[in-house]
């Protein structure tokens, strides 16, 4: 059972959430070249190691977060709301 | 080799049972090979074996980091079945398919492929609709498809729950007679004996951690037995695809994620078809050990670590006790997890990588154990020619940036999605 710890309503049972995927892509500009589209709609580091990605607390306070979580072990190693950097 | 037969068994059995060799050679790795295959699971193994014996390049390597078949060919459901709808999908897992049919002949080893059918449960009209048009599709493309109707289901299948009172009601399904299960571990050891007699070399407990590039071509990879030369390489490791293509610096449409399976404790029979239901996401069997071995849907979130967590499990046992309520009489013995490669259309990959010399097969999403031979088969034909065969030429990497996904489900670029 992953323990989320949103920042807004302390530690939360992963029911509670759904899973916003890797935060760390950025939305090209509109005029932005095609390889640039491809590399943010298709192209993931998908890393074995820590993973910087998107929670959405649905059944909670229905807020964004971001969870710093490894991906070999599932430890949860910092959160933050969008936009705030991640504090450990 | 040694054949299995009748008469090796009977011999063996009068002599004490001490004549059976080894099923391979745990051979040291030479300097170099013409092909160095990089994972030794079913798909590996499979590429290794046609390589030899389609091809006659013989001179390959398998590197397996743990042990044969230790990955996902030993942790799926053991479900094949070619019920696709897009034609790219239903020629290759046809195909795939037709292997399974007379695989242990092919092997001379049992794999114990059991056409038990698959069954696909229709629950509402929307289903009804999706299940008529994929059946069509399938026999337009010479696969064999049944529609059953809820009373032929209900005489067939006694303990699934048919009454119109049921939690998902049952309103017909999309039956492949030929689909079945095949016995996992099987494949693997049935590849690796083939394949090794025929002179690959299989190292177990050997970890490729660094592939040699030079001038924009492989040259061999680094792994924990020290360096190897080869000049073609294939990629044929599951769940790690994203962590080799890195070691050439390429980045690939996926995402790893964990996929939990389980079985119960084991009973007499009680279910000799695979049911299968899309509106809750679950699929399940009857082993020949007896357990039902049954699965559902993916954790939803990337994972590498080969376990996942309850909430999942309570859903696949809450999906099963929906439409087989007398199962809830059972406890559950096994839970597992595999990581999937889930490709970005649901898709897999299988083809040249941006590297010369290097190729993979991989990004298999849930489906990878049925495709295992026509996955070896087809990487085996790309690495001999350095060019895709038909079956698996619209299986390419470049299919996403050329706009030419092969998006089964219609989900988009979502990977936990199909």
């Amino acid at each position: 059972m992953l323990l989320i710890p949103c920042p807004w309503c302390g530690p939360r049972n992963q029911v509670e959430f759904t899973y916003g995927g890797d935060a760390t892509l950025h939305r090209p500009a509109p005029d932005a070249p095609e390889a640039a589209w491809v590399d943010y709609v298709y192209l993931r580091d998908n890393p074995c190691g820590p993973h910087d990605e998107l929670w959405f607390h649905g059944a909670g306070c229905r807020g964004w977060l971001h969870v710093l979580r490894d991906t070999r072990t599932h430890d949860i190693l910092a959160s933050a709301p969008v936009g705030e950097p991640l504090s450990r | 080799m040694k054949r299995y037969s009748i008469f090796s068994l009977l011999g063996n059995a009068l002599a004490g049972r001490d004549d059976w060799p080894l099923a391979w050679r745990n051979p040291t790795p030479k300097k170099n090979y013409d092909v160095v295959i990089i994972g030794g699971g079913g798909h590996g193994l499979a590429t290794a074996y046609y390589l030899a014996k389609e091809h006659g390049i013989r001179n390959v390597a398998v590197l397996e980091k743990g042990w044969l078949g230790g990955g996902n060919t030993g942790r799926n459901t053991t479900i094949v079945r070619s019920n696709y709808h897009l034609d790219a999908n239903a020629h290759f897992y046809e195909y795939s398919l037709k292997l399974w049919e007379r695989l242990s002949q092919t092997l001379n080893f049992n794999v114990m492929y059991s056409a038990r059918g698959v069954l696909n449960l229709v629950h509402t009209p929307a289903d009804m609709d999706a299940a008529m048009r994929r059946g069509n599709a399938m026999r337009l493309n010479g696969i064999d498809a049944t529609f059953l109707t809820r009373d032929e289901i209900a005489r067939r299948i006694p303990n699934l729950d048919c009454s119109p009172t049921a939690r998902f009601p049952i309103l017909g399904g999309l039956l492949q007679p030929r689909g079945g299960t095949v016995r996992h571990d099987a494949v693997a050891w049935g590849y690796a004996r083939a394949a090794d007699a025929l002179g690959v070399d299989i190292m177990q407990k050997c970890e490729v951690t660094g592939l040699r590039i030079e001038g924009g071509a492989v040259t061999g990879v680094r792994t924990t037995l020290g360096d190897i030369g080869a000049a073609k390489i294939g990629i044929a490791v599951a769940g790690h695809s994203s962590v080799v293509a890195a070691m050439a610096g390429i980045k690939l449409p996926i995402e790893s994620h964990v996929l939990q399976a389980m079985v119960s404790e084991p009973i007499k029979p009680v279910l000799d078809t695979v049911v299968t239901s899309g509106a809750v996401h679950f699929y399940i069997s009857q082993s020949d050990k007896g357990e039902l071995v049954m699965g559902g849907d993916l954790d939803f979130y990337n994972s590498y670590a080969q376990r996942g967590n309850l909430p999942q499990i309570e859903e696949v046992v809450a999906a099963c006790t929906a439409l087989f309520p007398s199962f809830g009489r059972l406890r559950l013995m096994r839970t597992w997890g595999g990581i999937m490669d889930m490709t970005m259309d649901g898709s897999p990959i299988i083809g040249k990588l941006p590297v010369k010399g290097l190729y993979m097969t991989g990004g298999w999403c849930y489906g990878g154990f049925k495709a295992t031979p026509a996955s070896g088969w087809t990487h085996a034909w790309t690495i001999a020619n350095d060019a895709p065969h038909p079956l698996n030429a619209a299986f390419t990497l470049e299919r996403f940036a050329e706009g030419r996904v092969i998006d089964e489900k219609g989900a988009g670029p979502y990977p936990w999605a199909h």
